[in-house]
């Protein structure tokens, strides 16, 4: 469609959507906890590694383990998601863009609901 | 959907061969992006060879040779030829700088040049620079002030003059925006290194008085919070300034203002 818009109205667009710094700030803290949070993950999950299946239920049934790996689920599908969510503004604009967006997000959300009731399953 | 592959009319064919010129024992040869809008084919690569002995040493008096004594039809922005106007921006040897300050001895092998890459191109080596200094325009690149006193020049001190030092120095030769991948994919929203840079430079101002309505104005997730912080802009910089700790700070005081 043609349309006669001055440069400047099309540079300015719909002007500022009045939000950015809050994700900004939100990617600065999951990426900071993950920090301590990676680490302490693959400690905790290679000491309970290599067991039978007892062992290895028992092990993350243990109050410690399971809310560190519960915690690690948390932050990383958390801060994945917002990343990906990022990517997908990036590269794909328009309607699909925005069905990939709720897409991703109901999709982080069954990852950290199945992951804590399968923690929960072994630790409760 | 963020388009990865040219599209069939803007893919560059092999065009022509200029003769090499007669007797001459030090020669270049350059290979140049050519494309007319007015003949309706694709872009192509002309091939011009250079008498060294008889040309100065930047890419634009390369540049310049060849369009006086070779193809007059060649199409290139220039200006000042020393690096301030910023007219001369092009892609050379892969790099988008300014071909008056860059050297023909910082090319290795053939001298290969296209125009800024990912804008639309009005003719060889011109891109179409409106939405880019419409973006420019629209940071209110001047001193804004709400108070009327003093009437004369308003002072600064010589600190705060300092924090302007590697901001003012930029020429809009729009070879950092147009290095940047998401200004590439999203350059309709995201204002881009350049004009983040000079948004920054008004922000630190000390005289300036509308900081926060500057800082609204970015707080978007297009219009600053695109840069993922690639720092191409900062490594292209043919004056050698920093866009990325630019559009960082800005970031910082974003952070400042909610935290």
């Amino acid at each position: 469609m043609q349309r006669y818009l001055t440069d400047r109205k099309r540079a300015d667009g719909l002007g500022s959507g009045r939000h950015g710094t809050h994700h900004h700030w939100h990617m600065m803290m999951t990426s900071l906890a993950l920090v301590v949070v990676v680490p302490v993950f693959l400690v905790t999950f290679l000491a309970g590694f290599g067991g039978t299946y007892a062992e290895v239920v028992a092990y993350f049934s243990q109050p410690v383990p399971a809310i560190i790996v519960a915690l690690s689920l948390i932050v990383t599908i958390s801060h994945v998601t917002s990343e990906a969510v990022v990517a997908v503004e990036d590269y794909v604009h328009g309607a699909r863009g925005k069905l990939l967006i709720i897409g991703l997000n109901w999709f982080s959300y069954i990852l950290i609901a199945v992951g804590l009731f399968a923690i929960a399953r072994m630790a409760l | 959907m963020a388009q990865f592959t040219l599209p069939k009319n803007s893919k560059i064919t092999v065009g022509k061969t200029w003769p090499k010129p007669e007797g001459a024992t030090n020669v270049r040869k350059f290979q140049i992006y050519r494309w007319n809008p007015e003949d309706g084919k694709n872009p192509q690569l002309d091939t011009y060879f250079v008498d060294m002995d008889t040309c100065g040493p930047m890419v634009l008096d390369g540049l310049i040779k060849i369009k006086n004594e070779i193809d007059p039809t060649l199409t290139f922005r220039r200006s000042c030829r020393e690096g301030i106007c910023g007219s001369c921006a092009m892609n050379i040897d892969g790099i988008n700088t300014l071909a008056c300050i860059y050297g023909m001895d910082e090319v290795k092998g053939d001298v290969k040049i296209y125009p800024l890459p990912h804008m639309e191109v009005v003719k060889d080596l011109i891109p179409d620079l409106t939405h880019f200094y419409a973006q420019h325009a629209s940071i209110m690149p001047w001193l804004e002030t709400k108070t009327n006193r003093p009437a004369k020049e308003w002072r600064q001190s010589i600190e705060d003059r300092k924090k302007l030092d590697g901001l003012y120095e930029c020429v809009m030769c729009a070879s950092c925006s147009t290095s940047c991948p998401s200004y590439w994919w999203n350059g309709d929203k995201y204002l881009g290194p350049a004009a983040l840079l000079h948004a920054y430079r008004w922000i630190i101002d000390s005289r300036d008085e509308a900081t926060g309505e500057r800082l609204d104005a970015l707080e978007d997730p297009f219009k600053l919070y695109r840069c993922h912080t690639i720092m191409n802009c900062s490594k292209t910089c043919p004056k050698g300034l920093n866009p990325a700790k630019a559009i960082a700070s800005i970031k910082q005081m974003m952070v400042e203002r909610h935290v």
